[in-house]
């Protein structure tokens, strides 16, 4: 047994109070990559072999000739691999994820992942007879029948991957509409604003349109005159988001969509920032034809490294025979895919959608209802206004546009005082804020805002999380102005130092595959 | 049991805690939320609750509620399945499940490479893994599945060649041909060449007369088809499409490629796929990745619209970083004026493949091929030797997937009607009288035996 010294006190046991900001440092293992851990004939888990003759159809020239150059390890040594690499990523369940703003980083409830690992949902086979699979038809047909509800569209398609693919499936049943009309070589025009997501204009470039950009007037809105010098006969469709990046709610939005239809086009709501909205304002009461949701921001699946996500569209009446097929429909008994839609844009992605991420929203609207969306909504844009109101306090900060007014849900700063004063730009702030353990966004490209950051809280963080946010910027910020070489020279505490990105540009030396790196660097 | 004690706080919304609330309104000047909301006018409120359904607001019973939806599913874990054509049965390794589900990759997202190092890592390990596979030197992060990544290697084919058509010329899934048409119709025209009748292979006299025409993008081939063929032909069809200026791309399995050759090796510039089957499970046809891989060329390279991880080194000797190769290419760089576009994927899946394919190695890839080809030929002769039953194109090699012909009075749906009432599910229907049959390494011999001894009671 242990003797104690004899010369203690409780004051030696005492545990100072933390300090104001967190002493992070990330993981870092120095793991090496998985091709340099490769132990020849380790085995990483053994299949069925052969209970019948091999087969010897393949024809000698369709038979590989040298084994694949995977690696070979132990199973152990690849699961350790992987949890160091785990270890080095930042999911939301491990910080204060209001960094990423426009991205909607939200608590992803593990409940709803234990039911997409139920065999119920992981070994259903796409093309069971429809019997077999009446549970998860109904997940989908009413989670639809929730989103369309909740946009205040006619019908909802949960077929596309993720938000981008939805706002090309909307792309496609503007396209394929005009196209019934007999207009479609007239109108071959799409208009959407800087700063919508830059996917709106990728897909209606993309899907054969021509694109035209509105930019922000001069208190940050899309510019109406500009919209209606826009509008024609061109025009097939206007591509919004409301609130913008910027967060500021348009309240003309119903004119943007009165113009579009006055000149013959369909309106079309990017929905991406719906979270602040929920059960406030809806889709259709502002006039929109088109709409879509993406689940992994707004309903709360994970963002899994970015994807698999899941979208949704929704749409009008008429609007309806060009939703993606198969629809899930329901006969007052069962119910069943019908593929029977002559008129449908057909497949956007196999089968019906991704399931796991429609299991997962389903249960997050099933777990708070019609008053729980909308408190999700109200506390999203209380926490907003907070963290506005915390971060405008802090040196060289601005919240561009709009003076005075109040965000919905996120704010699309502006560094520029502070780049002016210290010459630290957003990126560095970025990086510099890493070092706290937390993530941090500047915006999509252009920076139409210079030395953007934008911040989206959401109704997942605490106060403490806000205030533990704000303070870290507002360190950072001190830093710039008073030791601007220690912001410039992050990361501290990460993982990794800072990459020399220039080779990534160039033919000779980007490495995108081991056996790549192996050819062009190491010359092997 | 959806009712909770009122008043109550929602384990998700922690500063609904009254108090909290309103000091934080009080902090921020605010009287009430509403005034967050000024700026949305009243002819656009919702001026009424939204009218859902009641909440399971405590998670005993919303376990409960989701739970008995789920128990009306009939899975394959309990069932015997035939089922593939496009979504693949196989053996998830219990530690591929164990990685993919931790939350730090589950929950993570857009972070930079300082946060988010691993996951940087872990996908262009995956790009990395996949290259070896598909000995090609330049694999995309995942795109959202198998479909678009056909669309999209068609269309960069279409921007490298100037050209307009597009021949498909082994039997493709109706469902990715909608996709294609759909994707490639603003700038392209699908040629689909009717594969043989009898043989089930590729018309290449129909392919050398539509050359001949001129405009040919691409020369486009699975393997194996969507009748599970892998064509004898796949390597005349890359000397064809190149002889005429075309791009030959391939979509194959990547289940395949221990046994069987990658389309690299008979002259693909472009594959591509889905990687479902490498450790990704069914989930009701719910989660794919789809690849593309070039080889190491600008112009290739410069065509791809999803980001390219790239390794490079960083101010510490001897440490990996990551980033961004010819990031000027996206749309997250030049909005319309970008390739295509690119967005959130799906590529979590994409890092599943990469540990599948770790703890698989080289020689699992290339036993488990032989076991699903063996099963496969197995099957086809078990089946082709009932009387009623025909296996129409059996003199190719197949993968996985195989056509059935019923020549009896019975219809494929019929059948497979009464094969769910023994408890097994039977393959895809084809047509009234074919159906598109699949086994894998999951199959025992006495599975296979016992599919066979079904139908025989069925067809006779």
């Amino acid at each position: 047994m242990r003797t104690a010294p004899v010369s203690v006190s409780p004051a030696d046991a005492r545990i100072a109070a933390k300090p104001p900001l967190r002493r992070f440092h990330q993981a870092s293992w120095d793991e090496p990559l998985l091709f340099e851990l490769s132990s020849p004939g380790e085995r990483g888990v053994l299949v069925p072999g052969p209970q019948v003759p091999l087969d010897d159809s393949l024809p000698a020239g369709l038979r590989r000739q040298d084994p694949p150059g995977l690696p070979e390890l132990s199973q152990l040594h690849v699961l350790r691999h992987y949890l160091r690499l785990s270890q080095e990523n930042l999911g939301v369940d491990l910080n204060i994820d209001v960094g990423q703003g426009t991205c909607t980083m939200k608590y992803s409830p593990k409940i709803n992942d234990q039911f997409v690992r139920d065999p119920g949902v992981a070994e259903l086979h796409p093309l069971q007879d429809e019997r077999t699979v009446q549970g998860v038809l109904e997940i989908i047909y009413r989670l639809e029948r929730m989103l369309a509800e909740i946009s205040g569209m006619d019908r909802v398609s949960l077929q596309p991957g993720a938000g981008s693919a939805a706002i090309y499936t909307n792309v496609a049943m503007i396209r394929a509409y005009f196209a019934a009309c007999g207009e479609l070589e007239q109108r071959d025009e799409v208009i959407t604003t800087i700063f919508s997501h830059p996917s709106n204009a990728a897909c209606a470039k993309t899907a054969g349109f021509k694109v035209i950009t509105l930019y922000p007037d001069a208190d940050g809105y899309p510019d109406l005159e500009a919209l209606k010098a826009a509008v024609g006969p061109r025009t097939a469709a206007l591509l919004i988001t409301n609130p913008e990046d910027t967060g500021i709610f348009n309240p003309r939005i119903e004119e943007f969509v009165r113009v579009v239809h006055e000149a013959g086009g369909l309106a079309c709501y990017d929905q991406a920032n719906a979270n602040g909205i929920l059960g406030i304002t809806r889709a259709r009461d502002a006039g929109f034809d088109l709409c879509h949701f993406n689940l992994h921001k707004t309903f709360s699946t994970p963002h899994a490294c970015g994807g698999p996500a899941a979208g949704a569209c929704g749409v009008s009446e008429a609007l309806a025979p060009y939703l993606p097929r198969p629809t899930v429909e329901f006969d007052g008994g069962s119910y069943w895919l019908n593929d029977d839609r002559p008129a449908s844009v057909g497949k956007i992605r196999p089968f019906y959608g991704v399931i796991p991420n429609l299991v997962r929203a389903y249960a997050w609207i099933m777990s708070l209802g019609a008053e729980g969306l909308r408190e999700v909504a109200e506390i999203a844009v209380l926490n907003n206004n907070y963290l506005m109101k915390k971060v405008l306090e802090i040196r060289g900060v601005s919240a561009p546009y709009a003076e005075g007014r109040r965000r919905i849900e996120q704010v699309r700063y502006s560094w520029a005082e502070l780049a002016e004063d210290t010459g630290v730009h957003s990126e560095d702030i970025g990086v510099r804020a890493a070092d706290f353990g937390t993530h941090y966004w500047t915006s999509h490209h252009p920076f139409v805002v210079p030395e953007p950051m934008t911040l989206e809280p959401t109704e997942s963080y605490s106060r403490a999380d806000l205030d533990e946010y704000a303070a870290i910027l507002a360190e950072v910020a001190r830093e710039a102005y008073e030791d601007a070489e220690v912001v410039r020279t992050a990361p501290h505490n990460s993982t990794v130092h800072r990459v020399r990105p220039d080779t990534l540009d160039s033919p000779e030396t980007w490495a995108v595959t081991w056996r790549a790196y192996r050819r062009k660097i190491l010359g092997e | 049991m959806t009712g909770v004690r009122e008043p109550f706080v929602h384990p998700y919304i922690p500063n609904a805690v009254p108090a909290i609330k309103q000091a934080m309104l009080a902090e921020v000047g605010a009287a009430d939320i509403e005034e967050f909301y000024a700026d949305v006018p009243e002819s656009i409120r919702l001026h009424r609750p939204l009218d859902l359904p009641a909440p399971m607001r405590s998670e005993a019973a919303l376990a409960r509620h989701v739970g008995g939806l789920l128990r009306r599913n009939v899975s394959t874990r309990d069932t015997l399945s035939f089922l593939g054509a496009g979504v693949y049965q196989h053996h998830v390794p219990a530690v591929v499940d164990e990685v993919v589900n931790r939350s730090e990759f589950l929950t993570a997202y857009a972070g930079e490479p300082y946060e988010d190092h691993g996951r940087f890592q872990a996908l262009w390990e995956y790009q990395s893994l996949m290259g070896e596979l598909l000995e090609m030197d330049v694999v995309t992060v995942p795109v959202y599945d198998g479909y678009q990544a056909a669309g999209t290697g068609l269309r960069m084919a279409g921007r490298i060649t100037g050209a307009r058509r597009l021949l498909i010329t082994t039997a493709i899934d109706p469902g990715k041909l909608s996709k294609i048409q759909d994707y490639v119709a603003p700038v392209h025209d699908v040629i689909v060449l009717p594969v043989s009748p009898d043989t089930g292979l590729a018309d290449l006299d129909a392919v050398r007369t539509e050359l001949a025409a001129g405009d040919v993008a691409a020369v486009y081939a699975e393997a194996p088809s969507a009748l599970g063929i892998i064509d004898p032909a796949l390597p005349s069809l890359s000397r064809l499409a190149h002889e005429a200026g075309a791009l030959y791309v391939v979509g194959c399995n990547p289940m395949s490629l221990g046994v069987v050759a990658p389309p690299a090796a008979y002259g693909a510039d472009i594959a591509c796929g889905d990687v479902q089957p490498l450790g990704l499970h069914m989930s009701f046809g719910g989660l794919n990745a789809g690849f593309i891989a070039t080889r190491d060329e600008e112009r290739f390279v410069a065509e791809f619209p999803s980001r390219l991880f790239g390794v490079v080194p960083t101010e510490v000797e001897g440490e990996y970083g990551f980033g961004d190769v010819a990031y000027e290419r996206t749309s997250f760089a030049l909005r319309e004026e970008g390739k295509e576009w690119v967005g959130t994927a799906a590529a979590l899946n994409g890092i599943t493949a990469g540990v599948y394919l770790a703890v698989m190695g080289p020689q699992g890839m290339r036993e488990i091929g032989e076991t699903i080809m063996a099963n496969t030929r197995y099957a086809m002769e078990r089946l082709a030797a009932l009387p009623g039953i025909e296996v129409p194109y059996a003199a190719a090699a197949h993968f996985a997937d195989f056509a059935v012909r019923f020549t009896g009075a019975a219809s494929t749906q019929e059948i497979n009607d009464a094969l769910l009432e023994r408890g097994i599910f039977g393959g895809a229907a084809l047509s009234e009288t074919d159906a598109l049959y699949c086994v894998t390494e999951v199959h025992s011999k006495d599975d296979i035996d016992h599919l066979a001894a079904t139908l025989k009671e069925l067809v006779k």
